[in-house]
């Protein structure tokens, strides 16, 4: 690691691996909204421009373009960086993380927020190679912590879960309230 | 008076300094642990504070925000992480500190830094607070549009060196804010066709997206570390009396924080490089400044604590966010009906004066409980990092299901979460993105009031503020060009700078 010369350069940010790769992309996506544009807003009549709807859209659309544009110059211009395609499976790699995520949104109104976080948590934990029933009890402990603070005390809105319809009366009444 | 008086009064309640203890110590732990941050902890905690008490709600937000720098400092002193971003200057004569066996010395000094950088901007804003009531309500349409404009263009040229791809993600942020059913004219704008996009993207999904979870990402897809600080032995009370032999440089440290505090986009880091720069060209040992130089380490905290006392200031007075934080916290003054602007000076300046109170017992109540419970701080952070990633998840969960219990927002956020990761993997800033959303609704609106009295172009700047701001602007600009000019001619080599220290958005 080269150590840092001036002090100025300690605020700048340099190019990371994967940079080129970025660039093209959010270019590519701020092109096909500049395609889209005229789709997707109006122009009304009898208005001025200042207070068209799609006055403030072509504005952010015509930025992200010319800047996206320049920063993917910015990009070609220098030298290569090593690692791409290392950085963009790393990128892939978080993907798997948005599901466990998304099951975890899921599984709530079907187990109920309490039980959907112990198996979420010690799930992943698990899953993360943090092995053994200490792990799992530590996880399922944070996950009852986080329940207790949010649903119990701060009564967050969470719904109950279809599973607590199993239960009887008073004790389905107690964990839709509390848990 | 009488307003203080009764700002006093409306702090006086069990559940207001509850919030305050809560908030204080809660933000000093949460900026301990390297990978969480204040603004994981505040998009975590904001729908949830929208349930309590206006007061109570922001007490424990604005503890977070101030308390989270202190934490900060411990492991950037320690172990050379840096607890928050804005620490990550910290550890450049903290460390070196440590490593020669002065580690109290240098926790103390940090501590004490803080506190005074923390209180000095407070005393800046309580002195300043007479003038901005007077100066506020000449703040019209065209003044605040201009101020927005001005946070927008200061916000990007102020990540220097990225400055291309801090406007690529600003003008997204715009355009996010454009997405939906239009208040106006009622007409859809880049919804194709899907109604999950009518009611548009919402800021704190995107804030969860980019600062929760994509940290919570970071951490999960990385390798897991732990990281095991000594303990600190000693009283940290007769090593903070060092920093009186320090005086000039703390007070001009925190006079640059409160600076660049008040001018939104500009924001701690900047605020750090001219202390810093500072602090270094008038001492007289410049040779220890990056080597464990305790004039180094105080500027560096005296001025990033002085920022969030200073950032509060556009924000009540123009209801002008200046950094991601501040939009958060702009989000919670709007559900709680109170709008930040011209009119909160004039109609609740008691509630203003209890902010303030609050703000300066937030920086005792943090400052205390740090001289005794230091120790116990270096073991929360000792926690796994992948299992952090875990706990982030579980918390940020809470925070976007319980705004509207919609599965879409948990979608989105999960998207922004990727796409959060992938910036901070590229080292570009997130900050951007969120003052573009919060600044172009304001600008969009404001412009829209402003311009139906407006003849000509030059009949918007033809009020003394506005024209003020407007010459602002022109000046940044050109300053930024001859700057870009002065660079270019002085530049190193690209072999050789640093690819790999600059973790500044890792928070």
């Amino acid at each position: 690691m080269l150590r840092i010369k001036t002090l100025q350069d300690l605020f700048k940010r340099y190019r990371r691996p994967g940079d080129l790769v970025f660039a093209v992309l959010f270019l590519g996506f701020a092109l096909f909204l500049l395609v889209s544009l005229g789709d997707q807003t109006t122009w009304v009549k009898r208005t001025k421009t200042f207070a068209q709807p799609a006055f403030w859209p072509t504005i952010a659309i015509y930025a992200m373009v010319r800047f996206g544009g320049l920063h993917l110059v910015g990009s070609l211009v220098s030298p290569k960086i090593e690692g791409r395609w290392v950085e963009v499976k790393f990128w892939l790699k978080s993907l798997e993380y948005a599901v466990w995520f998304m099951v975890y949104v899921l599984i709530v109104p079907l187990l109920g927020y309490l039980p959907a976080s112990i198996l979420f948590a010690s799930t992943l934990t698990f899953r993360l190679g943090y092995r053994g029933w200490r792990w799992a009890g530590l996880a399922a402990l944070v996950a009852t912590t986080v329940v207790v603070i949010f649903k119990t005390f701060l009564q967050v809105k969470v719904p109950g879960g279809q599973l607590y319809e199993l239960l009887p009366d008073t004790a389905r009444a107690f964990m839709l309230t509390y848990f | 008076m009488d307003a203080l008086l009764s700002g006093i009064e409306l702090l006086a309640r069990w559940d207001v300094l509850a919030a305050l203890l809560i908030g204080s110590i809660g933000g000093v732990i949460i900026g301990a642990i390297p990978g969480v941050g204040a603004a994981v902890a505040i998009a975590i905690l904001l729908p949830a504070t929208f349930s309590l008490d206006p007061l109570v709600g922001l007490t424990i937000l604005l503890g977070i925000y101030g308390s989270s720098m202190y934490g900060g400092a411990l492991p950037a002193i320690l172990i050379n992480t840096p607890g928050t971003a804005v620490n990550a200057l910290t550890t450049y004569d903290g460390y070196p500190m440590t490593k020669r066996g002065e580690a109290r010395r240098a926790l103390a000094l940090a501590y004490g830094a803080s506190f005074f950088g923390g209180v000095f901007a407070i005393i800046c804003l309580i002195l300043l607070s007479p003038l901005l009531a007077l100066i506020a309500p000449h703040f019209g349409s065209r003044e605040i549009f201009l101020a927005a404009l001005l946070g927008i263009i200061l916000v990007v040229l102020a990540h220097r060196g990225q400055v291309f791809a801090a406007g690529m993600l600003a003008a997204f942020g715009i355009f996010l804010n454009t997405v939906g059913l239009e208040p106006v004219k009622y007409t859809r704008r880049f919804t194709f066709d899907q109604t999950w996009l009518t009611s548009g993207i919402d800021l704190i999904v995107v804030v969860l997206g980019l600062f929760a979870l994509s940290q919570a990402f970071v951490l999960l897809v990385g390798r897991s570390e732990t990281p095991h600080p000594q303990p600190v032995k000693g009283s940290m009370f007769g090593a903070m009396k060092e920093l009186f032999q320090h005086k000039r440089v703390a007070s001009a440290a925190a006079s640059f924080g409160v600076l660049m505090g008040m001018i939104p986009g500009v924001g701690e880091f900047t605020a750090q490089f001219m202390s810093y720069t500072y602090a270094q060209k008038s001492s007289k040992t410049p040779e220890m400044f990056g080597k464990g130089s305790p004039e180094g380490l105080i500027a560096s905290e005296a001025a990033n604590n002085a920022v969030p006392g200073a950032a509060m200031i556009p924000l009540l007075a123009l209801g002008i966010p200046g950094e991601a934080l501040t939009a958060m916290m702009l989000s919670v003054f709007y559900v709680h009906n109170v709008i930040p602007g011209p009119q909160l000076f004039q109609n609740q300046l008691d509630f203003v004066y209890a902010l303030y109170i609050a703000m300066i017992l937030l920086n005792v109540v943090v400052l205390i409980f740090l001289l005794f419970a230091t120790n116990m701080l270096t073991k929360v952070i000792q926690i796994p990092t992948r299992f952090l990633g875990v706990i982030i998840l579980i918390l940020s969960f809470v925070g976007v299901y319980s705004l509207r219990n919609s599965v879409t927002d948990c979608a989105i956020a999960a998207g922004f979460g990727v796409f959060g990761l992938i910036l901070k993997r590229l080292n570009l800033p997130v900050v951007p993105i969120i003052l573009g959303m919060v600044l172009g609704n304001i600008m969009e609106v404001k412009l829209r009031s402003s311009m139906a009295r407006v003849k000509t172009p030059l009949d918007f700047i033809d009020r003394p503020i506005a024209a003020i701001i407007f010459v602002i602007i022109l000046l940044v600009i050109v300053m930024h060009i001859r700057t870009l000019i002065k660079e270019h001619k002085n530049r190193l080599p690209e072999s050789e700078t640093d690819h790999d220290v600059h973790d500044s958005q890792m928070n």
